[in-house]
């Protein structure tokens, strides 16, 4: 049997989303970014929604989110995507309008214009990429940089006297009664990856029937600034970061209600 | 049958933003021009054109909350006093990079820091040179009148789409607050989404439909060949605005020897030194520009060749008086330009103006101009 007679439809076990852009990522080996990208690329083909969603991308390594996703896309100053989502979604309530961005952007600089989305219950979905790391710069301490975890502005650990203390900010989110869906997720498992997807489209689907900002933190790894092996990156989030951001929703409610479990 | 009424310059902004079909305004309080923010939030225009009005957390917010607007093809405008502009920078720059169309108002308060609440125009440099970072250029409108703060949002929003690049209402404190009458456009509808998608289908985010390739808001670019082509691009386009674009007024100019340049509040106290001067029998007149960029710099090279001086008149330390040092030097004139203003939010008198005049000329008022072409 030759390689020809193998492709045919009915032998098909797994296909790219037509929404996904067909380009070569720019994501390192084992970053959690590109799972999370194939996860929104494939929802958006599901549910119908290409021709009403617009992202907007943040600054960090998903910069180029607009590169491989076939939507309109705006990319926003670095932490501003909330407030850049907001103006989109006001004006267009209608479409279906998110936020892509990491810790750094979300939880450091970004922090006063997410609080501020959160609050006001703008209908839009929020996907937050914590890997504890700025990524694009060079492996920099973010606001979840764990305690002692070494970076490249923390050589000799994060030192929580100096630095402060990993923030977990998708808790204080969650007491934000604009918000109806918050939860953590990660995709570091072929078993978490589903559970993430189900998350998000469940988030997708609380923004379709305007219920109020959804927010969905994705625990991630960034083995290039942990200078880990894709692998051990894994393990290592598994050990370190799962223990201190605990995966599961932490909010499922309505708009309006400030219910919290934690 | 138009509609006239007696209203404050900054009720104005929000009235001509509703009739002249904008769709978003967002905003920050500051003063001296919290009044626009509230009344438009007094008359409650999403009930009546269905146009979005947001307070923000911030004005950085408010900036940003208006690029989204904007990179939608939606007509976006946010308005704030100087030390909120400093802050809004950041984003100007951003929807300047990413060439997208809108309406900023600053109602300028006397700096550095927090500085006064008093009228000032020392945000000029800020307005005409940039402002924020990256080589960039606003169109900058300069009213002197609470007619003009009406006429100029329309304006603003018009050229701002028409060269897909941010427009500045430049006022200040004393125009924000005055009361005038003023005559009201008549309500242009909204676009509809329809409309934009028709207009401006090629760039803004309104959603992707199958019949178009995604459109990317940003002013990101990695390769430094494709974004110096970008910045000639942009150049490009501020020459042909330069060209096209440049608006002011002249008063008593025929037989001026001597010519006051102001804009704004500064210009309403020229024209009554205008006539105090001309009393006194100097041939004086008064050049207004309206557009500040485009500066008007070909009627000064004009006027270089006949006046034997020009005084800047400003509500700063001198700001404006550079570009019409360079517009005469470009004339190969070398008739002097002195400046003469006050700051810290106080207004100069037109006696002050006079006085200044024949001070700063008073060689040119005795013996004339040596002229050296």
């Amino acid at each position: 049997m030759e390689l020809k007679d193998l492709i045919k439809p009915e032998n098909l076990v797994y296909d790219k989303s037509k929404v996904q852009e067909d380009v070569y990522m720019h994501y390192c080996p084992g970053c959690s970014h590109g799972v999370v990208h194939k996860i929104l690329a494939e929802l958006i083909e599901e549910l119908g929604i290409q021709e009403k969603t617009v992202g907007v991308a943040p600054v960090g390594c998903a910069v180029f989110a607009y590169n491989y996703i076939d939507i309109d896309w705006q990319e926003a100053a670095h932490g501003r995507a909330p407030a850049v989502a907001t103006g989109i979604s006001r004006l267009y309530p209608d479409n279906f309008v998110f936020t892509y961005q990491g810790d750094g952007d979300l939880a450091s600089i970004g922090a006063a214009e997410i609080m501020h989305v959160c609050n006001r219950g703008e209908n839009i979905l929020v996907v937050f990429i914590n890997n504890g790391i700025y990524g694009m710069t060079g492996g920099q301490m973010a606001p979840t940089t764990l305690e002692g975890m070494v970076t490249s502005t923390t050589p000799f650990g994060r030192n929580v006297d100096l630095n402060g203390y990993p923030m977990k900010i998708t808790n204080l989110i969650a007491q934000l009664p604009g918000t109806s869906y918050v939860t953590r997720q990660a995709v570091h498992t072929a078993a978490a990856v589903r559970k993430c997807k189900r998350s998000i489209k469940k988030a997708i689907e609380n923004v379709l029937d305007k219920k109020g900002t959804s927010f969905v933190e994705v625990v991630s790894t960034c083995n290039s600034g942990w200078k880990m092996t894709p692998v051990d990156s894994n393990n290592w989030m598994e050990a370190n970061m799962i223990p201190y951001y605990p995966l599961g929703d932490i909010k499922d409610s309505v708009k309006g209600e400030p219910v919290s479990k934690n | 049958m138009a509609e006239i009424r007696l209203m404050k310059g900054n009720e104005v902004l929000a009235e001509a933003a509703i009739r002249c079909g904008c769709d978003g305004y967002f905003g920050y309080p500051i003063t001296p021009q919290s009044e626009v923010m509230e009344t438009l939030m007094a008359r409650q225009p999403w009930t009546e054109t269905g146009m979005v009005v947001l307070q923000a957390e911030s004005e950085v917010a408010a900036i940003n909350m208006v690029y989204g607007a904007a990179g939608s093809g939606k007509k976006a405008m946010t308005s704030s006093s100087s030390p909120g502009i400093s802050l809004m920078s950041e984003g100007i720059s951003y929807i300047a990079g990413a060439e997208l169309p809108c309406l900023i108002v600053n109602v300028q308060r006397g700096g550095p820091g927090l500085g006064t609440i008093q009228p000032s125009q020392a945000d000029y440099f800020q307005a005409v040179k940039g402002g924020g970072h990256g080589d960039y250029k606003l169109i900058v409108l300069a009213p002197s009148s609470v007619q003009e703060m009406n006429d100029f949002v329309d304006l603003g929003l018009e050229l701002a789409f028409k060269y897909r690049n941010p427009s500045m209402i430049l006022t200040d404190g004393a125009l924000g607050q005055m009361m005038e009458k003023v005559e009201l456009a008549d309500f242009k509808p909204r676009w509809t989404n329809e409309e934009i998608h028709e207009k401006w289908g090629s760039w803004a985010t309104t959603g992707k439909p199958a019949s178009r390739k995604k459109n990317v808001v940003t002013s990101l670019v990695m390769d430094s060949d494709v974004m110096e082509k970008n910045n000639l691009r942009f150049q490009e386009k501020y020459r042909i605005i330069e060209e096209k674009e440049v608006r002011y007024e002249t008063i008593q100019w025929d037989d001026a020897e001597f010519m006051l340049v102001a804009f704004g509040t500064s210009s309403r106290v020229c024209q009554k030194a205008v006539e105090i001067a001309r009393a006194k029998g100097l041939k004086v007149g008064l050049l207004r520009p309206i557009t500040l960029f485009p500066f008007p710099r070909a009627i000064i090279k004009e006027l270089a060749r006949k006046v034997k001086g020009f005084l800047s008149v400003e509500m700063s330390a001198g700001q404006m008086v550079e570009d019409i040092k360079l517009s005469v030097y470009e004339a190969g004139s070398n008739v002097r330009v002195n400046y003469f203003g006050r700051m810290g939010g106080i207004i100069p008198t037109p006696e002050e103006v006079v006085e200044a005049l024949e001070e700063k000329f008073s060689w040119e008022l005795s013996y004339g101009v040596k002229r050296s072409y």
